[in-house]
């Protein structure tokens, strides 16, 4: 299937901005590993994704599973772009009784299929959703994002490891290999290394892109969506804070929010 | 309640529950390479379609129980008690706070399981569960008793933590008593009006031979088989409370924690009034039989007995 690219790329630029905006409102939140993810993110909710709009429960919706559920940011971004979700909900991010929870949560978020916050699971929620498709004979695909430093947590290697053995060619998961964690760069904290080699050593199907360049997002996110030999990862190669320039690659920006003048500055640059 | 007999330990009850539960086709079950002594292999080797194997990875199969329950699976998912605690934040954060009805069985629990020593032997697994909202946490005395109270959990509205132990225990149940048992009640094994021994697990029994000894001794006691640790049934606590004036409470397990620790909660707040605890006193197991550890760590009829005589002198100095 072919896609315009250029309404992706419009659309990726909106949430850039609601997410700078909504972490701005809270005056906390993680904007660094909302926008390395968000073009990627964009291309799977319009091109891969599988789900109703009017019914965002509906039973055989692909499922979302967001594990670095502090880029919540991002997902927010999307759901109101897509009108799930309104404007005043996303200003409203972190306060108390908000839909809009620090972390991305299913018992609070219509659209959500996860509750995140605890870094190193939601591959095996996605292992769990993906056999009990194959349980059902449903053709409904899984999708896993995390992050490379989440690759750290063990959990992620169980999962793995379990959903090569069990052939779970409808699991997809995206690696947002921006290359910084919580204190600094992925290399000061602990190199992980060649991750999409770690996979493939695990039995999965791998992909490598540039997770800012739309055309091979949306190719990639196809293959996965298509290839039925087995589970399937895609390494995101990303820019942490990409889009704005003083958070582009800035480890400080992993989980703050901009002070005024910086948001000011923010915003004109995304336009 | 009718006379003991020798039967299974409560971890057959559970692999019987869950052969009983596979009618309805949402059940499945999750395995980490001990089905065979959880007693799940039934199951899986009668419904291999409906049974996932994870290997020795207790996390990972938390979560993935998490997400079948998320797709509308009910799932049970076992290991060694001890090995479930290793997977608690998962637990917490993953089924729990997520609302998804995972129902997880700890086998081998507490100092009862014996020679395999202090690493397998869990005595904070009742504590730990209980202070997660929403979670059931259920310890059966007995084989039967194991057997029907988990086919009740498929119809709870929370996820579950049961505890079942690796060791054969005289029967507490009759199969048509154990029919009546409903998950948070607990259930009145004999009725006396002087003190009240509320147990559960494997101290069940014991408690009971402790209730015949004292008979003898013109103490009569009510045994209670407290086999919902949460939510505690209260009502029965208060009915006890006001009749008897005194508790003593058995478990296999920390007295830190556990099945003690959440009738002396009630106790504090509800119905002050003198309670004797026997459980593990704040230590660890050693390898051995489970009779040899259950003396050496106090836990003995002899030891409830001595507990009810000095609950009765502290109501006494009360009054
Ligand atoms: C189990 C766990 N440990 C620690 C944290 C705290 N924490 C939140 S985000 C983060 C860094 C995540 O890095 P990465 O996975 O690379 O995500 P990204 O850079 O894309 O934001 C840490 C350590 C957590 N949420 N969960």
């Amino acid at each position: 299937m072919s896609y315009q690219i250029e309404p992706l790329a419009i659309m990726a630029k909106e949430c850039r901005k609601d997410i700078i905006e909504m972490i701005y409102s809270a005056k906390s939140g993680h904007p660094g590993g909302s926008l390395s993810a968000i073009d990627v993110l964009v291309g799977l909710y319009q091109t891969a994704l599988n789900y109703r709009l009017e019914d965002m429960n509906w039973r055989d919706r692909d499922r979302f599973i967001m594990s670095k559920g502090h880029a919540s940011p991002a997902i927010y971004s999307i759901l109101h772009q897509l009108d799930i979700i309104s404007k005043e909900d996303i200003l409203s991010f972190r306060r108390l009784g908000s839909v809009c929870q620090g972390h991305v949560d299913m018992k609070w978020t219509d659209g959500v299929d996860f509750s995140a916050g605890s870094l190193g699971m939601g591959l095996s929620f996605g292992l769990g959703c993906a056999l009990a498709a194959k349980m059902d004979k449903s053709k409904r695909k899984i999708w896993v994002m995390i992050g490379d430093g989440e690759t750290q947590e063990g959990q992620i290697w169980e999962a793995a490891m379990a959903a090569s053995y069990h052939s779970t060619e409808n699991l997809n998961i995206i690696v947002d290999r921006n290359r910084i964690q919580n204190d600094d760069f992925v290399g000061n904290q602990m190199e992980i290394g060649n991750i999409g080699k770690k996979f493939e050593s695990f039995g999965w199907n791998i992909r490598e892109i540039d997770g800012h360049n739309m055309e091979e997002i949306v190719d990639a996110l196809d293959w996965a969506k298509n290839d039925n030999s087995g589970p399937s990862a895609i390494i995101a190669q990303t820019i942490k804070g990409k889009g704005v320039s003083f958070m582009e690659n800035n480890p400080s920006f992993h989980g703050k929010s901009p002070t005024d003048e910086e948001f000011k500055l923010a915003m004109e640059e995304l336009g | 309640m009718s006379g003991i007999s020798t039967g299974g330990a409560s971890r057959d009850g559970y692999g019987k529950g869950l052969l009983r539960l596979a009618e309805d086709s949402r059940v499945v079950v999750l395995e980490a390479d001990l089905g065979k002594s959880t007693k799940s292999h039934h199951f899986r080797e009668k419904f291999p379609d409906r049974t996932v194997s994870l290997g020795i990875a207790e996390q990972n199969m938390m979560i993935v129980a998490a997400g079948m329950a998320s797709s509308g699976k009910i799932p049970y998912a076992s290991t060694f008690a001890i090995f479930t605690e290793r997977a608690f934040e998962q637990i917490r954060n993953g089924i729990a706070r997520a609302g998804l009805n995972v129902h997880i069985c700890g086998s081998h629990g507490g100092i009862h399981t014996g020679s395999d020593g202090s690493s397998a032997q869990s005595i904070e697994d009742l504590g730990i569960y209980r202070t997660i909202p929403n979670m059931t946490v259920i310890h059966p005395c007995d084989d039967l008793s194991a057997e029907e109270l988990t086919v009740l959990t498929k119809d709870l509205n929370t996820p579950s933590y049961m505890r079942t132990v690796r060791n054969k225990v005289p029967r507490i149940y009759t199969p048509d008593d154990a029919k009546k048992l409903k998950i948070g009640k607990g259930s009145l094994i004999r009725e006396g009006s002087d003190t009240a021994i509320i147990a559960c697990g494997i101290m069940v029994g014991i408690a009971h031979e402790a209730s015949k000894i004292l008979q003898a001794d013109g103490i009569f006691a009510s045994v209670v088989d407290m086999h919902t640790i949460k939510p505690l049934d209260n009502e029965l606590l208060r009915e006890l409370a006001e009749i008897c004036g005194c508790f003593v409470t058995a478990e296999d397990h920390s007295i830190i924690g556990g099945l003690g620790s959440a009738v002396s909660e009630w106790a504090s707040e509800e119905f002050p009034l003198p309670i004797e605890k026997i459980g593990v006193k704040d230590r660890f197991g050693e390898s051995g039989e489970s009779n040899e550890l259950l003396e050496q760590m106090d836990m003995m009829e002899d030891n409830i007995v001595q507990a009810v005589k000095k609950v009765l002198r502290r109501k006494k100095m009360q009054s």
